[in-house]
């Protein structure tokens, strides 16, 4: 007997996932009574390759770029049904899906006030194609098409600020958080399913194949990235930025070296504090440093 | 009817992953565990059980070898061990 | 009860009769007003569907998708790039098996951008899975939604049904349509209840990874639905005649003075009426010619064509859209039709007409007619102006 009923064992993600670890905590923290909408991506293909399935819930993968506007659908149908407000709808798919070809969609579905939570699981890449850049690549990231080279220092533009675009929106809740955070996570998901209307969390997930790191490092990854100010932990309620995770910063060096994406960066100087220079803006902005 | 490929998840095979491990494997010693649930939380593959202290266990079928349990164990009471001590392990 | 009412208004007034859970559509000339009026009939509390005003034409299929998923009926309406802009969730819903009906008000694709009628939109989509029906009137465009659904949700199709209607003339025009009683059409098309849906009392996963090992099955099994629809479309039509008494045969083609004709028009749509004007008078005048008016496009009713024009002579195939670099789309399958069969025309030529609402006059017709000789002929464009392709662009 699996232990998740809802997100079983036997799906075919890579060892030391970090995308399952999110997957399993937040249909865990949503509860039975969810549907879900995915979108094609790794954990599309990962959890339902036929005959096989690792939802317990109702879930639907329509294409890549529509799983908000399918799961619109879904929850004007429960309205039409009768049955909304005993059923959560969640729409879930990667950074690519969701900030790039989907979001149109995403910006539609949460522009008419739907009451979905939309989950992003953000690799920062095209992974289940081979690591492609994606809009929410971080600086300077080596991907297969923003490779390292002579002429470049990998991905040239910061990423792209998907919760705060959604939060432009004035949705009621835009919130981020980390498959190294797994309490917090819980929380967010927990907070966002008992608030009506649309809701936006994006959850960093790191990917050992991606990003060239050891399978059993995945805490300490994630952990750095928030730890150093690159990947910032807050909040926003209805457009306004409610909170963030305070943190003592860590220089971003120790972030960088763990990760084999970055390995081009650790030998210039001068790249690592243009690096350090967007977790110092990150830091200013959602006033991360802890009052010593 | 055959074509939508709808699958019922209560019918549904499930494939045993832990055919894919090659190096190492976890193995919990049961010693100084204070069933803090970190290892069953942080498994990428849901397949940790156990409440009461000392009394984790992996399901060995799905286990994918990632170490991530071992690395998260705050008592170090999870250790990787090589994949060919399957036998004494049973 | 018969009233004197735009196209597009007794589209409305028939999707209200079926009862849809969820509506969505994103606006396209010469649709917008069969969802105009579908929303003020939401907002007016007339019915009780949930109206999703979407983003896009994708997000539009989307939605019907997802809330055909949950077990509810769903409609939506577009035309042209609208349609093309949906084309891969088009395909998805019948992948799905989802009885998701669409209305398509025909109109030419861009560029040059055209807001007017043709054909090539539906016609560029004939492969997706979706059953395709096209109306002659308003009167038909009115029944073969209810025709669609019937067919959509029957569980033995489960596929998308698409009823396909001339923008403008149709959707625009005004005509006498006998509007079905409410009492009829619940007799007629009974609630939808679903052969599988998202619930979280029994839940199931839905559109998952077919390898190899399973894809090619999936594509054969609605191969073989579209062939059995054929027969499913003339048992629904004698059922739809024993409600309403009106007899559209088995669905699949009109047969008009087709018996004892030594020339026959093959064409689909609202061009037809034109076509049976031109039959009469050329009939008045002791010419037998005829027409065979294609209703069902996809499932192609290939025997039924093979048993109306076999002892035709001469048939003239009249498209409203072209295949750019091939034989005319109908054309195509009226040759198949009869490749290698012993009976079958001399001459089936192929003409092609209408394209980006050039009208096709009684004259154009006659001009068909006149054209089907001996010698046939492919793609032979009607009402061609010479004169606009001696203008040159560039250097």
């Amino acid at each position: 007997m699996e232990n998740s009923p809802l997100f079983r064992s036997g799906h075919t993600a890579c060892a030391g996932c970090g995308q399952a670890i999110a997957a399993r905590l937040v249909i865990e923290a949503a509860g039975a009574n969810t549907i879900i909408a995915n979108s094609t991506g790794c954990l599309e293909v990962f959890t339902t390759k036929y005959p096989e399935t690792a939802w317990g819930v109702p879930w639907i993968h329509s294409l890549f770029e529509n799983s908000s506007a399918v799961a619109s659908g879904i929850e004007a149908a429960l309205i039409y049904l009768g049955k909304k407000d005993s059923t959560n709808v969640i729409a879930q798919g990667g950074d690519g899906s969701t900030g790039d070809i989907g979001i149109q969609a995403l910006s539609g579905m949460l522009e008419r006030g739907h009451d979905i939570l939309y989950v992003c699981y953000d690799n920062e890449a095209y992974m289940n194609t081979g690591v492609q850049r994606s809009g929410l690549t971080p600086f300077d990231t080596n991907t297969t098409t923003s490779p390292q080279g002579a002429q470049s220092t990998g991905n040239l533009r910061p990423k792209k600020p998907v919760p705060e675009i959604c939060a432009a929106h004035g949705i009621p809740y835009v919130a981020t958080a980390s498959a190294g955070f797994a309490q917090d996570l819980t929380r967010k998901v927990k907070k966002a399913i008992s608030i009506k209307g649309p809701k936006y969390i994006q959850i960093h997930v790191p990917c050992p194949l991606g990003w060239r790191y050891e399978t059993n490092q995945m805490l300490s990854v994630a952990k750095l990235a928030v730890e150093t100010g690159l990947y910032p932990l807050f909040e926003y309620e209805f457009g306004v930025l409610a909170g963030a995770r305070q943190i003592t910063p860590k220089p971003v060096e120790e972030y960088l070296k763990t990760q084999g994406r970055f390995k081009h960066l650790l030998n210039s100087p001068e790249e690592i504090k243009k690096v350090q220079a967007v977790a110092d803006n990150n830091i200013k902005k959602y006033n991360l440093k802890a009052e010593v | 009817m055959f074509g939508p490929l709808n699958v019922n998840p209560s019918k549904a095979k499930s494939g045993k992953t832990g055919s894919w491990r090659t190096l190492l494997r976890p193995h919990y010693l049961h010693k100084n565990c204070i069933a803090c649930r970190m290892c069953l939380m942080i498994c990428p593959e849901g397949c940790v059980q156990g409440k009461e202290k000392n009394a984790f266990s992996v399901d060995y079928n799905y286990c994918k070898g990632c170490g991530l349990c071992a690395d998260i164990c705050p008592k170090k009471d999870i250790t990787m061990v090589p994949e060919e001590a399957k036998a004494e392990d049973k | 009860m018969k009233e004197f009412v735009e196209g597009s208004h007794a589209i409305a007034e028939i999707i209200k009769a079926t009862s849809p859970g969820v509506i969505s559509a994103y606006p396209i000339t010469p649709q917008t007003h069969i969802v105009e009026d579908l929303a003020q009939m939401v907002a007016n509390g007339e019915i009780k569907s949930q109206f999703v005003n979407v983003e896009s034409e994708h997000s539009a299929a989307s939605v019907v998708l997802g809330a055909s998923a949950t077990g509810v009926r769903v409609y939506t309406a577009t035309s042209s790039q609208g349609l093309f802009y949906m084309q891969e969730v088009v395909f998805n819903i019948a992948g799905m098996r989802l009885p998701v009906v669409m209305t398509c008000a025909n109109r030419a694709v861009s560029a040059p951008i055209n807001i007017w009628n043709d054909q090539q939109d539906s016609i560029s989509l004939r492969d997706a899975g979706w059953v395709q029906i096209y109306a002659e009137n308003n009167q038909e465009a009115v029944d073969f939604h209810l025709i669609a659904y019937r067919l959509a949700e029957d569980k033995r199709v489960m596929l998308p049904v698409m009823v396909c209607m001339d923008g403008f003339i149709l959707t625009h025009g005004m005509e006498m349509v006998d509007m079905p009683e409410q009492e009829k059409v619940n007799k007629f098309l009974p609630g939808y209840n679903p052969l599988y849906k998202l619930d979280t009392a029994n839940p199931i996963s839905m559109g998952l990874l077919a390898d190899p090992d399973y894809y090619m099955e999936t594509r054969f099994a609605i191969q073989e639905t579209m062939k059995s629809s054929i027969d499913y479309l003339s048992e629904i039509s004698v059922e739809f005649n024993s409600v309403f008494g009106r007899d559209y045969k088995d669905l699949l083609v009109e047969e008009y003075h087709t018996k004892d004709a030594e020339k026959v028009i093959v064409a689909m749509g609202s061009v037809c009426g034109t076509i049976k004007e031109v039959v009469d008078q050329q009939r008045a005048k002791g010419k037998k010619v005829g027409l065979l008016r294609l209703i069902s496009y996809r499932p192609f009713p290939y025997a039924r064509v093979y048993e109306a024009l076999k002892d035709v002579p001469k048939v003239a195939v009249l498209d409203k859209a072209v295949s750019l670099g091939a034989y005319a789309p109908i054309a195509v399958e009226l040759k198949a039709a009869f490749y290698g069969k012993k009976k079958g025309p001399k001459v089936i030529s192929s003409f092609v007409a209408g394209l980006g609402g050039r009208d096709i006059t009684l004259e154009s017709i006659d001009e068909v007619f006149r054209r089907l000789t001996v010698k046939e002929v492919n793609s032979d464009f009607i009402d061609l102006k010479p004169e606009l392709l001696k203008e040159e662009y560039g250097e």
